[in-house]
């Protein structure tokens, strides 16, 4: 690594760490999970065992990672050049999340916009109906051959409203923590990262009741032609977010109570904030689009 | 080029019209440049093709005439010195509008031709083109009469892995079908493309029509050719297998013939309902065998088969031979592209017919099965009761299969 | 772990003057020099993978009539190439220079986030094992072209999901490594390194980083699409469900189109350096061409429905993305105009690396010409899914990223390994290659105007002669490859360091020919102070790689 002496935080020289496993454990670990899911998914000859193993040792080997990483951090390996590299890094990544989530959204605008339209009659491509005679244009569709049979859709005012009222208090609370550590109020920052980890995992909780009551009383399923399709892709993308964000926002909170991040310095906590704030934007894009409109 | 194509053609076809069976004269197709064609649209698109080449051309030739003499006049050994200048706004800014204007004076026209062909409107036929796992069904809105077109036996037999047989034995290796599409000369035909699988794409290289058919969609197009003829297309989007082996052909005829063409075509199933014609002459029957070996005769056949209708061969029964015998070529053109002419099929797409259910179950189920068609099978009703009798029958008493005999009258009573 | 820990233990300075030993050093590595390394070794042999899928290809197309293989695996070798070619070949062959360059040419010690960037590599080689195994399993391996489209590719049979998958491996590979690039560059240029003294292969880099990290997610999510409708019953691409099949072609392309800009713009910045250097004059319109990169990189988003011109799209959509890919020439022809504008009256030599650059402006440019006449939407009706298309885009790729590629490593192989290769043998492998592509391609210009359709495995009998030309020209093409390899196993293992000088090209200007060739393990741990020239100033740290 490039800091000869034990480095100082603000060190010139970047630092380069030395030599690692992680990475190339990390893939044949993916790579095991993979195999798994396939075997799952296509001939089933394998069993679970890779999955469960492959998903298992991924999770150890990230945790190592990330924990090595915190320890470099604490030891003041990273200067200031190192910080600004990790800012740059997290927020090119949540572009591509973004980019990610774009194309379910896409998705969502083609079908209400063109393909369901178009098969129902309306609009320069209107010719197409007389492939689906009576079917005519309108959203929620679950198509001209009504996939998954007759469903309702997820009114927006129930669960979801209360979704969007929790994770947009969890975006305040989470902003309060961050003005508490800037203040050098640990305790108190402490106390309101619980909360917004309590609020990440109520909306959780709320998403499966909602998961469930669509499955049982709705009959709305992923099987629901192009409108379970989006709904349940979009929620459930963004509900994995949900749980990542909060796994995250969970160890930053293990890390504050050990006395991890400085007042001056606390990117691995802002980074995560960064990201708790995009799923909570990706929310909002959700509950406009696919619940109210 | 056009204009002595177009003679030929006529002339060709004024003969072939007398003595009826005889092939149409097709003109050489270029093997460096697109086909003129035989529509406005096909000549308009042929010459943008070449309005856009040449421009290109002159534009390489400044540039790389440029970029090779300064290879050639300022190398070290001729130039020691190097200039150096590194930049100037106006040039660079002449060099930014220049290409500009040239690409305005090519969308201009671009975009006129392309209005053009988007224009559906006022058609006075319509057919709508069905793509499938390999080959087109063809329908004339309207005229409830629609049929089934395929590679022709002979490519289809030549094509196969280490067939033995010279590809250049075959006429029009790969681009001809068991029946070609007719159409009536210079009528706006408007075409409905869709697909029953996966997305092919319709295209015939002289009418400079080429549409991707989608399954659940329907894409429209049009045509309206000048000059009687044979004209050949094919899939142009991966469609699995054998995407590379179903062809299209378009036949043209003068607006007459194809009156009586079409009147004759539904006359023969309307016919041939319960009476079936006897099987010396009913060899050649109508959509099958001879407009499989060569589509050009499609025009002809019905002629024949009006003549092969006498009423009094009514409905007799046909003997398991003869049935055999004709069935067996109304398979190899009909059946074999998918179910192969050994009967295996290929799983998992086209199930073997050897020992399988249908083919060896109750002749009723056989039937409809093959009227309505099932899955990627598609419906062929347009057959005659004989063809489909003959082709069940051989079916069932093939590969070892033992089952019933299927005759024209069992057909035409599953028709009801 | 037990490294992290290993830190607080002690100064360990050990490692330093040299990497580790054996397998491990290449497994556990964090060096930029060494990553580039192995990006290159396995775009090497992906490259030769690929290349003989193509062989396969050709071989089944040299008469009509089917002689080799089932049109079903045909059509898997289609697909196969396609995928290895650019996903295997080109990017991490362009991640594989970046690696070795970048940090070079700005001045900085290494890659901003190296431990992630070993990562990003090693993903790769689990990703192509899983989409080659596909090979021997039942169902066979993908069909349905590179281009993915359902429904046809969901009868792929048990390799399905493995397809998705590598793609999704690819997509992180790609999306981490474009990451750790824009990062470098934006955060770890060394003083005086202002961003419009860049070299332009670091630029063309920076603007291909975003298009990777815009676009590799968007493929990502159109797949995972894929994913659900064939295994879990969702209908995005279903009609009767409301879906619909198109809909995949439009989030392809729009991954699609800019990923061939993926392709491309890096070697923009390979032709940007080695046409100055051996013209011995300095880049003409160095802004423009910085401006004429961005401006394609921003067009490059709005265009992507002209491979799809054929499925139907409303007037008004064809017209727009008729007009809107013309545009495209404008700023590629800036590039064209100014390479040529650099080399006149320049004082120029053509050694291997300046060749292929050479090549490289000709050919691409010919396959942009045939790219702008597919932009004519009436005529693409014609040119759609036929050998046109095809003999285009290889132009653009092989004489077009591929030279770039050829020519990158010789100009700066020197520099990796301290070793000059034998330019003879380097002018015998450019005039095979250079003649031998067009062999291959410029027939298939005129297959695709008479008639002949993309992904067949055989073909009417009028087009046996030029389609036996290509074939001839392709196995000439790819024996002509096995020069290279001679050339750059000399490099790499005939050990004779020093004996190239550091400015191994007397016209080469730039950071990278201040250090010693080859190269140390570890440069520019001190950041240089940087010039006007966009070199050291006497006395700064620069020196301090030395040696
Ligand atoms: C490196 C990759 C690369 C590059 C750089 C390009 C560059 C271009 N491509 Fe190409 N293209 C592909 C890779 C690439 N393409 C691939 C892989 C496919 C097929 C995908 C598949 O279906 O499998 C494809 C297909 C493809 C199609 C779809 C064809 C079809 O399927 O029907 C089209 C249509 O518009 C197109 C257009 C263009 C244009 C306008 C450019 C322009 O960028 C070219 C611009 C350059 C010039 C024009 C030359 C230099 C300019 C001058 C000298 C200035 C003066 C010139 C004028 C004023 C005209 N390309
Ligand atoms: C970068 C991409 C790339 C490259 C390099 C190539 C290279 C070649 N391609 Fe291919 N090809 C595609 C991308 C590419 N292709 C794509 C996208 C398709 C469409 C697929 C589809 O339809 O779905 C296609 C399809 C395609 C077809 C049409 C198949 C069909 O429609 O059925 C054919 C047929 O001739 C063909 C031939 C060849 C040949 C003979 C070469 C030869 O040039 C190969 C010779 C070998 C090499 C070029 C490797 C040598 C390189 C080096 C030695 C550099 C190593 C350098 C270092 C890293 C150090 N290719
Ligand atoms: Cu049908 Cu290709
Ligand atoms: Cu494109």
């Amino acid at each position: 690594m490039a800091s000869h002496a034990p480095a100082a935080p603000n060190n010139t020289r970047y630092f380069v760490p030395d030599p690692s496993a992680w990475p190339f454990m990390l893939t044949a670990g993916l790579a095991l999970l993979i195999v798994g899911v396939w075997s799952y998914l296509e001939d089933k000859s394998l069993g679970s065992i890779p999955l469960y193993v492959g998903g298992l040792f991924s999770a150890f080997i990230i945790f190592r990672w990330f924990r090595g990483v915190a320890l470099e951090s604490e030891r003041g390996a990273y200067g200031k050049q190192v910080d600004m590299t990790y800012r740059m890094a997290m927020a090119w990544f949540i572009f591509s999340e973004v980019m990610f989530f774009a194309a379910f959204f896409g998705a969502l605008y083609y079908a209400r916009t063109m393909s369901v339209p178009w098969i129902g009659g309306e609009g320069a491509k209107g010719v197409a109906n007389i492939q689906w005679p009576g079917f005519e244009a309108s959203w929620p569709t679950n198509g001209p051959a009504a996939l998954g049979g007759a469903f309702q859709n997820m009114s927006a005012w129930g669960l979801p409203f209360i979704n969007t009222c929790l994770l947009l208090t969890s975006g305040i609370t989470i902003t309060m923590a961050h003005h508490a550590i800037k203040l050098g109020k640990r305790t108190a920052c402490i106390a309101w990262m619980w909360a917004t980890v309590a609020l990440g995992v109520v909306f959780l909780y709320c998403q499966v009741i909602e998961y469930i009551h669509a499955y049982q009383e709705l009959n709305l399923t992923l099987g629901s032609g192009v409108y379970g399709s989006t709904f349940f892709m979009l929620t459930g993308f963004h509900g994995m977010h949900v749980t990542l964000g909060t796994l995250m926002l969970f160890v930053i909170t293990c890390r504050l109570m050990k006395g991890h991040f400085k007042p001056e310095s606390h990117f691995g906590f802002e980074g995560v904030a960064w990201y708790w704030h995009f799923v909570d934007v990706v929310w909002v894009g959700l509950f406009i689009f696919v619940y109210i409109l | 080029m056009f204009k002595s194509g177009s003679m030929a053609r006529a002339a060709a076809f004024a003969a072939a019209a007398l003595m009826s069976g005889a092939a149409w004269a097709e003109a050489a197709r270029s093997q460096y440049n697109l086909p003129t064609g035989v529509t406005e649209i096909s000549r308009e698109v042929y010459w943008l093709h070449n309005f856009v080449l040449i421009i290109m051309c002159v534009i390489a030739v400044l540039v790389f005439g440029a970029m090779f003499y300064s290879i050639i006049a300022h190398r070290r050994s001729k130039h020691p010195k190097p200039a150096d200048f590194h930049e100037s706004t106006t040039v660079e800014i002449i060099w930014t509008i220049i290409p500009f204007f040239v690409l305005i004076g090519l969308a201009i026209p671009a975009a006129g031709t392309l209005i053009k062909m988007e224009d559906t409107r006022d058609a006075e036929l319509t057919v709508k083109v069905t793509g499938f796992q390999w080959g087109w069904k063809y329908e004339y809105v309207g005229e409830d009469y629609e049929f089934v077109s395929m590679l022709a036996a002979d490519s289809n037999k030549a094509r196969q892995l280490d067939s033995g047989v010279d590809p250049k034995s075959v006429p029009n290796y790969l681009w001809e079908v068991t029946n070609p599409l007719v159409l009536p000369v210079g009528k706006k035909v408007r075409f409905l493309i869709t697909a029953q699988d996966v997305i092919h794409a319709w295209w015939v290289f002289d009418l400079a029509v080429k549409k991707d058919a989608i399954p659940g969609y329907i894409n429209e197009a049009w045509t309206k050719i000048d000059e009687p003829g044979t004209f050949r297309g094919v899939c142009a989007e991966l469609c699995g297998r054998d995407h590379g082996f179903m062809p299209i052909v378009v036949q043209a005829l003068p607006e007459t013939e194809f009156k009586t063409w079409l009147a004759q075509k539904k006359g023969v199933d309307v016919a041939s309902l319960g009476k079936a014609p006897p099987v010396a002459e009913s060899v050649p029957v109508a959509t099958t065998t001879d407009a499989a070996a060569s589509p050009t005769d499609a025009a002809a056949a019905p002629v024949q088969v009006a003549a092969a209708t006498p009423a009094a061969a009514a409905a007799k029964a046909l003997s398991k031979d003869e049935l055999m015998a004709s069935g067996k070529k109304v398979y190899e053109t009909q059946c074999a592209a998918c179910h192969q002419a050994t009967g295996l099929g290929l799983p998992p797409n086209f199930p073997s017919l050897v020992g399988s259910k249908v083919a060896t179950g109750p002749a009723a189920a056989h039937i409809t099965h093959t009227l309505n068609g099932k899955g990627l099978m598609p419906p062929f009703k347009s057959l005659s009761d004989l063809d489909i009798a003959g082709a069940l029958t051989y079916q069932r008493n093939s590969w070892g299969n033992k089952a019933s005999v299927v005759q024209p009258t069992d057909v035409a009573a599953a028709r009801k | 772990m037990a490294t992290a820990h290993a830190h607080d233990a002690h100064g360990h300075d050990d490692h330093h003057h040299g990497p580790e030993k054996g397998i491990m050093r290449w497994i556990k590595t964090t060096n930029h020099k060494d990553l580039g390394t192995l990006y290159l070794v396995f775009a090497f042999t992906m490259f030769f993978i690929g290349g003989l899928m193509s062989l396969v290809i050709r071989a089944e197309l040299f008469q009509p009539g089917l002689q080799f293989v089932d049109p079903e695996f045909f059509n898997s070798m289609t697909t196969l190439h396609a995928l290895v070619m650019i996903f295997g070949g080109v990017m991490p062959a362009f991640t594989g220079l970046a690696n070795w360059m970048v940090p070079m040419m700005i001045g900085a010690g290494d890659l901003a986030l190296p431990r992630v960037n070993n990562w990003g590599f090693w993903i790769l080689p689990f990703a192509f094992t899983m989409l080659l195994s596909t090979l021997f399993m039942e169902g066979g391996a993908p069909a349905g072209g590179w281009t993915m489209y359902p429904p046809l590719v969901l009868q792929t049979g048990n390799a399905f999901p493995l397809l998705i998958f590598a793609i999704h491996l690819m997509g992180i590979s790609s999306i981490t490594g474009a990451i750790n690039v824009v990062v470098t560059i934006l955060n770890m240029r060394a003083p005086g390194m202002t961003l419009l003294k860049m070299p332009l292969f670091v630029w063309t880099w920076l603007i291909t980083a975003y298009l990777l990290i815009a676009t590799m997610p968007v493929l990502a999510g159109a797949v995972t699409m894929l994913l659900t409708d064939k295994y879990f019953d969702t209908s995005f691409f279903t009609a009767s469900g409301g879906g619909d099949p198109v809909m995949f072609q439009h989030i392809f392309w729009f991954f699609g189109h800019p990923e061939v800009y993926i392709l491309i713009l890096p070697a923009f910045g390979i032709v940007s350096t080695i046409i100055p250097t051996f013209a011995r004059k300095r880049l003409f319109g160095y802004d423009s061409m910085v401006y004429a990169t961005a401006s394609i990189g921003f067009l490059s988003f709005i265009v992507w429905a002209h491979h799809m011109f054929t499925v139907g799209m409303p007037l008004a959509g064809e017209l727009f993305f008729m007009f809107s890919t013309m545009l495209i020439a404008v700023p590629t022809g800036v590039k064209v105009f100014n390479w040529v504008a650099t080399m006149w009256k320049g004082s120029m030599t053509f050694e291997t690396p300046m060749l292929f650059a050479l090549a490289f402006v000709f050919l691409f440019t010919v396959g942009g010409f045939s790219g702008l006449m597919l932009a004519i939407t009436p005529v693409d009706f014609q040119y759609h899914d036929t050998y046109f298309v095809v003999a285009h885009f290889h132009y653009v790729l092989v004489p077009g990223a591929v030279f770039s590629i050829l020519a990158a490593v010789y100009y700066w192989v020197p520099k990796w390994t301290g070793v000059m290769y034998s330019e003879f043998w380097g002018k015998v492998h450019f005039w095979l290659s250079a003649i031998f592509i067009n062999v291959t391609f410029f027939p298939q210009h005129f297959l695709g105007l008479a008639g002949m359709q993309r992904r067949v495995p055989d073909y009417n009998v009028m087009f046996s002669d030029f389609n036996m030309v290509s074939t001839v020209g392709a196995f000439a093409f790819m024996a002509a490859q096995f020069i290279f390899i001679g050339n750059m196993l000399y490099c790499m293992f005939a050990k004779r360091s020093g004996q190239v000088p550091d400015r191994v090209w007397e016209g080469a200007h730039g950071l990278e020919w201040c250090v010693a060739s080859p190269a140390p393990y570890h440069t520019f741990e001190d950041p240089p102070m940087v010039g006007a020239d966009g070199e050291p100033v006497k006395g700064s740290h620069a020196a301090a790689a030395h040696h």
